[in-house]
């Protein structure tokens, strides 16, 4: 399976051309290398640079960006458990280490013999159905403890991906309430036909009247978005659907993937006929490459059903089809400009806006991004008519919304409703007893408490993407948020100071203080590092990191306080532990061999 | 009229396409700033020239100059803001500037100058950052990159030779270079580089030249960036006026 040496450059050649040498595919290059060699060997780089005609340089430069993709051997079986909250609430740390003993390994540290590296990665989409993890990109669910035993030794044993338990692999949808989205009636190209029956400008004008806003997050109406791309001169046009989904606690766009794609792509295909686009792409985070081939296959249908392709459903000239992206684990890359730069082959950083993609978009050019459900969305609005489609909802959130829950409750899983739902509605429907907490919309999005359970989801009152993560009353929602200030340090592409120093800052504060030794001049810093983070940071991720702490620091504080020393000061650098390794050497450990606190 | 902004109340003409670092600068107005460099397109990284348009804070360096605008830049908010900005840098690397060669002709320590900075605030993060001291005339001490990308630029658009690239993401993020072995030895680097000359701290020094322009005698020796960055700005050619 992995060969090393020269040996690489032969099986290259196929994947550089399978992408037309254009290093505007580097990515796409990159991801086929490393899924054939396990990693980027060196000479992979120098073959690709030469090739490509491009410096050595920028090829390490996008492979040291994302997390799936790595220049040194990572060991033939990579296991990364998903480390979200939800994950860690079912128990993930312990079967970490569980699986380390088993593989006598150290998380981090690639085994001596080259076979197996265990770690982390961040949030995975599956937390209905957790603690899950990655082997060598393939997501695995529902991990025991027995499960660990097992792939321990399928690790052990050099057993082929290929040839494990199906069942490991199983992803289940887990749809507990289901609306018009989930259950649609429709048949593909209802929604095209519905579109070809008007004018380009009639269909933004529809889109405009559904009254149909971004589900990824903003909420920025779609049709005005349309409306711009379609006004704005450029030699070509793009649709692009964001699939990225990497909001910790978000796993709905998973589902529509897996069971509306046919859909997804019809709106698409309505966006690219009313902005006059000729090509589409759909980014699909690399958690869920298992779904890459089930939706070329939703793709070659519609070609063949005449939905894709040149003339689509005969109309001369309305020529558009759609191409897969694969993301290689980078949150930052949902971000709609650092999306458009990771299809373009580049490292994920978002871009200094305006202009904004819908008249600068991919490869300069207007581009339409939105989200899957939007996409979903769009196409249900043509094909039951805009005034149905506004029924539904509320005043300035039309339709319906896919809410993905998980956390403590006894039905984890999709459920849609119209939007207006209250949060308590929600809790009732999955389960939720004992409620302390819920995180709406992801670590980006808000964190309330009981008192605010009547309030209501939707753009007037509570927007969401559609994460919701139930905690009851046994948990600390000082970890919780821990875990998010982690996620954020972990995703920061780095770009902009206040978020590069900032994020990494906050998340070593928060390790002080869960360790015990934060005082009331941390929670003061934590302070002042959330506003520049607010008002300074380049981007969304960043703006939004201080989220997590600002919201438990007002509902939870005594969760903070409770944690902090009375202690006015108390030094970061640990002065007793940092005698740890002169202790080890000379066999000491006795209390003279120890700094009192008060010495410190 | 139409071609004018305010800042800090007083009215600045631009031409379309400047952004509002741009026209402030022309017009004789100061906006702290780091990774912007006039030759090079802005860059936005830093956000030490975060300003506040209609309530919003935005880098001024990148957001387009428009008619009517009100833009605050001088106050204690943002000039706190920017505080923390700096210590951050200083936090981030590792800066000894009393051994640096490049005090007193250094961006980032002027900025920490004219803007108080009297303290580093955070705790130090002691990056473990090599030297490459490969190349025969230049020394690259990474410790002191601040990851403002001007040499990257510098080096691919001007000098047409890609010698540097970033790596990494997040709080991992730094400079690499382009060539098999990382070394600066293995490129085509020259010390008439463009890439030579914008480097704001002292990453990229001249080997053999050290302290031969003594301390009291640099760039931010005898007057305060903001003057300085004043006098390096492009004016608006004479004759040429936006009133
Ligand atoms: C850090 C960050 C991550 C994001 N991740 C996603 C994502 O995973 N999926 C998504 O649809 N939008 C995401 N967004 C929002 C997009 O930038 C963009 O607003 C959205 O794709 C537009 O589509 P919509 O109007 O259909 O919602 C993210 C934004 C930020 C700042
Ligand atoms: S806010 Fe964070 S993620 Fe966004 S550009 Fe800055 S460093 Fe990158
Ligand atoms: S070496 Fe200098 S010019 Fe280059 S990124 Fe670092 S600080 Fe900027
Ligand atoms: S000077 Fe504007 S962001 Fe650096």
């Amino acid at each position: 399976m992995f060969s090393c040496g020269t040996s690489v450059v032969p099986s290259l050649e196929p994947i550089l051309l399978k992408h037309g040498n254009d290093a505007g595919q580097l990515l796409q290059i990159l991801t086929d290398v490393q899924q054939a060699f396990g990693y980027i060997p060196p000479e992979a780089v120098n073959r690709i640079a030469a090739h490509l005609n491009i410096p050595l340089a920028r090829i390490r430069g996008v492979a040291s960006f994302y997390s799936f993709l790595k220049l040194e051997p990572h060991g033939e079986y990579r296991l990364l458990f998903s480390d979200n909250i939800t994950d860690r609430m079912l128990g993930n740390q312990s079967l970490l280490d569980e699986m380390c003993r088993q593989l006598w390994l150290q998380p981090g540290k690639v085994s001596e013999d080259g076979l197996v590296s265990i770690g982390l990665t961040s949030c995975t989409g599956m937390c209905d159905q957790g603690p899950a993890m990655l082997v060598n990109g393939r997501v695995i669910t529902r991990l025991t403890p027995q499960r660990v035993r097992e792939i321990g030794d399928l690790v052990r044993r050099r057993i082929p991906l290929e040839d494990w338990p199906a069942e490991y692999f199983v992803v289940e949808d887990n749809i507990h309430r289901a609306g018009p989205l989930l259950s649609n009636p429709f048949t593909p190209g209802d929604a095209l036909r519905a579109a070809l029956g008007m004018g380009e400008a009639e269909i933004v004008d529809a889109i405009k009247r559904s009254g149909l806003r971004g589900r990824g997050g903003a909420g920025f109406s779609t049709g005005l978005k349309w409306a711009a791309c379609q006004q704005a001169p450029g030699s070509e046009k793009y649709v692009v659907c964001n699939a990225d989904e990497g909001e910790p606690g978000t796993f709905k766009d998973r589902v529509l993937l897996t069971r509306q794609a046919n859909w997804m792509f019809e709106g698409m295909t309505v966006c690219a006929l009313a902005i006059g686009a000729g090509r589409g792409y759909l980014y699909l985070r690399g958690e869920y490459r298992y779904l890459l081939e089930p939706l070329q296959d939703v793709l070659q249908q519609r070609r063949e059903a005449g939905l894709l392709g040149r003339d689509i459903l005969g109309h001369a000239g309305f020529d558009f089809d759609i191409e897969i992206h694969l993301g290689a684990g980078a949150y930052v890359c949902g971000e709609e400009s650092a999306l458009i730069e990771s299809l373009e082959g580049k490292r994920g950083i978002p871009r200094n806006r305006p202009p904004f993609p819908v008249t600068h978009g991919y490869r300069q050019q207007p581009t339409a991004v939105n989200n899957v459900e939007t996409f979903c969305s769009a196409a249900l609005a043509l094909a039951m008519g805009v005034d149905n489609f506004r029924a539904m909802g509320t005043e300035k959130s039309s339709g319906s919304k896919l809410i993905s829950v998980s956390g403590d409750c006894a039905r984890p899983g999709i459920y849609e409703y119209p939007f207006g739902v209250s949060v308590q509605e929600v809790l009732d429907d999955c389960g939720a007893v004992n409620t302390l907490a819920v995180q709406i919309s992801g670590p980006s999005g808000i964190c309330i408490g009981p008192n605010e359970f009547n309030r209501k989801l939707g753009f007037e009152d509570l927007p969401t993407a559609g994460a919701f993560m139930v905690f009851d009353d046994s948990r600390d929602m000082f970890e919780v948020a821990r875990n998010f200030v982690h996620f954020f340090a972990h995703e920061s592409c780095g770009f902009c100071t206040p978020c590069r120093v900032g994020t990494s800052m906050l998340k070593q504060t928060m390790d002080k203080i869960a360790e015990g030794h934060g005082t009331r001049h941390d929670l003061a810093e934590v302070e002042n590092l959330d506003l520049v983070l607010q008002t300074t940071s380049h981007c969304g991720l960043g703006r939004t990191a201080c989220n997590p702490v600002l919201h438990t620091l007002k509902h939870f504080r005594p969760a903070y306080e409770s944690k902090l020393k009375s202690l006015d000061f108390e030094p970061a650098f640990d002065l007793d532990g940092a005698l740890a390794r002169a202790r080890r050497m000379t066999g000491r450990d006795d209390a003279g061999a120890h700094l009192k606190a008060e010495d410190v | 009229m139409s071609h004018t902004f305010q800042l800090d109340g007083a009215n600045i003409g631009f031409e379309p396409g400047q952004t509002v670092m741009q026209a402030a600068l022309a017009a004789g107005h100061y906006i702290p700033h780091l990774c912007y460099h006039p030759e090079f397109k802005p860059h936005g990284s830093c956000k030490l020239c975060t300003v506040k348009v209609n309530g919003r804070t935005l880098a001024s360096c990148t957001m387009p100059a428009e008619a009517g605008l009100e833009v605050e830049s001088n106050t204690d908010e943002l000039n706190a803001l920017r505080r923390t900005l700096v210590q951050m840098l200083f936090a981030e690397g590792n800066h000894f500037c009393p051994s640096c060669e490049k005090s007193g002709n250094c961006v980032l320590q002027a900025l920490g100058y004219d803007l108080e900075v009297h303290s580093t605030g955070f705790r130090h993060q002691y990056p473990d950052r090599p030297v490459d001291a490969s190349h025969p005339e230049v020394l690259l001490d990474f410790n002191r990159c601040i990851l403002c990308e001007l040499c990257v630029h510098a080096s691919a658009e001007v000098d047409g030779k890609h010698v540097f690239a970033l790596a990494g993401r997040g709080i991992e993020k730094h400079l690499i270079v382009n060539a098999e072995s990382g070394q600066l030895a293995d490129t085509h680097f020259s010390v008439n580089d463009k890439a030579m000359a914008v480097c704001p701290v002292g990453v990229i020094l001249r080997k053999e030249v050290g302290f031969s322009q003594p301390i009291g005698m640099r760039r931010y020796d005898a007057r305060p960036i903001s003057a300085q960055a004043l006098e390096d700005a492009p004016r608006v050619p004479a004759g040429d006026s936006h009133e």
